[in-house]
């Protein structure tokens, strides 16, 4: 949060300040835009304003505890930060997760991609004039939150991933739930398709603009959907398999052009790619079996076990006052979430609290090559190239 | 920590050390993840063999996270995340640096996402980056006084 100068010290440019109270900057982004007439000449993203010292206070809790920070970061995809976090943290302690676990981990997760996919279909089009996308996208999101709802409690901020597995067993008939939207999400897709990918107005605000070769993207640390609309094919789920995401077969979708209509065709077969994983997961499910590992002192004993065995209400107590101390060392764990490459590092001294954590967000790295976006070009291309590049403030201020 | 055996069976080690044996202090295996400490003289010199080397191609930066290890010296520790997409490898490039003198030689030349990156760690744990195009704070506001990451910062604030 600084004054900035003029870029270029130009006596013909003025400054416009675009944000941190405007609809389209998804949040309290703040751009200063120094433009000459119409065209942006320098874009300098300003941050910071969402700030809430979330890797400080993780510092200052438990293991445990530190996973109902994770959610916040990324309000959009709860899940799958609370997935990378436990992901490192399991690391740590060398915890092997039962396959079960794995698969409602990733099933979960993948319809998180999806209704965070929805929700920037549906801003990115609003900003661009198509109200009724916004509409359409909301509509479709709120039956994943349905789920989540059903599954775990909570719409948004589940804290459904624990360290060792999953916080409960999933309830009786949610997978007929999730067979509900699968069955019904496809026909949505080609609805948004439909009404998008040829109309004219859409290409003519998304084709040509905001183009990024691949070789910058990569430099700049670009990740996920907006790197793969550049032709680059790095996805951490096929890299850097996580969770038994070896075991699933997907297509890693990628287009050439790199402009916004690209990241938009990626974001789109995307979704189509999720549902094939939620398929897979769903039959590969095994109606029973343990959700967390056998693992004293770290997981928590079952409810029965809790209230029926002496060794079961010392764990449990102990857990929940103590915590537990992995051994002394620093683990990396990173995940594919809808927004790109999320990587958690912990290091540990060998105490219950963990001595730092650190949040790689993709949205952090994926904003810093907004000039490279915008510059040369319209102040209208601006919003659509904060739209394109899916940002969400909480998680890049964290 | 595994055997020093296993720490060579890794090409960036042995490329590393073939290359100038100055440019490794120690190296790390832990659960499966390697980490080779640079001294800080070398790190920029470093950072541009790893990262043109044909064969290794660790272009893509993944973030530098500061680590405050207060109060033992030398008390910062920069862990740049290296990954090599065509190798399929991940890669822990260690820097540390005492408290006297916090300051590194800055690598958003070699990758240019390095530039947010280091003015985070400059941010919040004042380690300062030579050659750094243009170090300001990035998530405090600019008139903050002190950095909240490091371990002396009391967590609810100064009062």
């Amino acid at each position: 949060m600084t004054t900035v100068q003029t870029a270029t010290g130009a006596a013909e440019t003025m400054v416009l300040n675009m944000g941190p109270q405007h609809p389209s900057t998804h949040g309290v982004l703040r751009v200063l835009l120094e433009l000459d007439g119409e065209t942006v000449v320098a874009a300098k993203p300003d941050i910071g304003y969402l700030h809430t010292g979330i890797e400080k206070t993780c510092e200052a809790k438990t293991y445990s505890q530190a996973i109902t920070l994770t959610d916040r970061i990324d309000y959009l995809a709860p899940l799958s930060n609370n997935l990378a976090y436990c992901l490192a943290v399991e690391k740590l302690l060398g915890l092997e997760v039962p396959k079960r676990a794995q698969y409602v981990r990733v099933l979960l997760t993948e319809l998180t991609r999806i209704g965070s996919h929805l929700v920037w279909l549906g801003t990115h089009a609003i900003d661009l004039g198509a109200m009724s996308m916004f509409l359409y996208c909301f509509r479709e999101r709120e039956e994943v939150l349905k789920i989540f709802e059903f599954v775990s409690g909570q719409r948004m901020m589940t804290s459904y991933f624990r360290i060792g597995g999953l916080a409960l067993e999933p309830p009786p008939g949610w997978l007929e739930r999730v067979e509900r939207f699968v069955e019904m999400f496809p026909a949505r897709i080609q609805e948004y398709e439909d009404l998008l990918t040829q109309n004219r107005i859409w290409l003519g605000r998304t084709q040509g603009v905001g183009v990024i070769s691949g070789e910058d993207a990569v430099a700049w640390g670009v990740s996920g959907p907006s790197l793969r609309g550049s032709g680059v094919a790095y996805d951490i789920r096929k890299m850097f398999p996580y969770s038994s995401y070896d075991e699933f077969e997907f297509d890693i979708c990628t287009q050439k052009a790199g402009d916004c209509y690209a990241r938009y065709l990626v974001r789109v077969a995307e979704m189509r790619e999720s549902l094939k994983i939620v398929r897979q997961a769903m039959a590969k499910i095994p109606p029973e079996g343990p959700i967390r590992t056998e693992a004293p002192g770290i997981v928590p004993p079952s409810r029965e076990e809790m209230k029926t065995s002496i060794e079961g209400l010392i764990y449990h107590f102990k857990i929940f006052t103590e915590g537990f101390a992995p051994p002394p060392g620093e683990v990396q764990s990173s995940v594919e979430s809808p927004r790109g490459e999320l990587a958690v590092y912990v290091a540990s001294d060998g105490t219950p609290k963990p001595w730092r954590v650190k949040f790689r967000t993709p949205s952090f790295v994926n904003l810093q090559a907004l000039p490279k976006l915008c510059e040369g070009r319209l102040i209208a291309d601006v919003v659509a190239c904060i739209g394109t590049i899916d940002i969400v403030l909480g998680e890049i201020d964290r | 920590m595994a055997e020093p055996q296993d720490v060579e069976n890794y090409a960036v080690v042995r490329k590393l050390k073939e290359w100038d044996a100055q440019a490794i202090a120690e190296t790390h295996l832990f659960r499966g993840e390697l980490t080779i400490v640079v001294p800080r003289a070398h790190l920029r010199r470093a950072a541009e063999f790893l990262h043109g080397d044909p064969e290794l191609a660790f272009t893509y930066l993944c973030d530098v996270t500061g680590v405050d290890r207060f109060p033992s010296e030398p008390r910062f520790e920069l862990n740049y995340h290296l990954v090599s997409m065509t190798r399929r490898e991940r890669l822990r490039m260690k820097v540390r640096a005492e408290s006297s003198n916090p300051v590194v030689e800055t690598v958003s030349n070699v990758w240019p996402t390095a530039n947010w990156h280091e003015r985070e760690v400059f941010d919040l744990f004042g380690v300062r980056f030579e050659g750094h195009p243009d170090l300001r704070r990035i998530l405090l506001p600019e008139d903050w006084e002190g950095h909240p990451l490091r371990k002396d910062f009391p967590v609810e604030g100064y009062r």
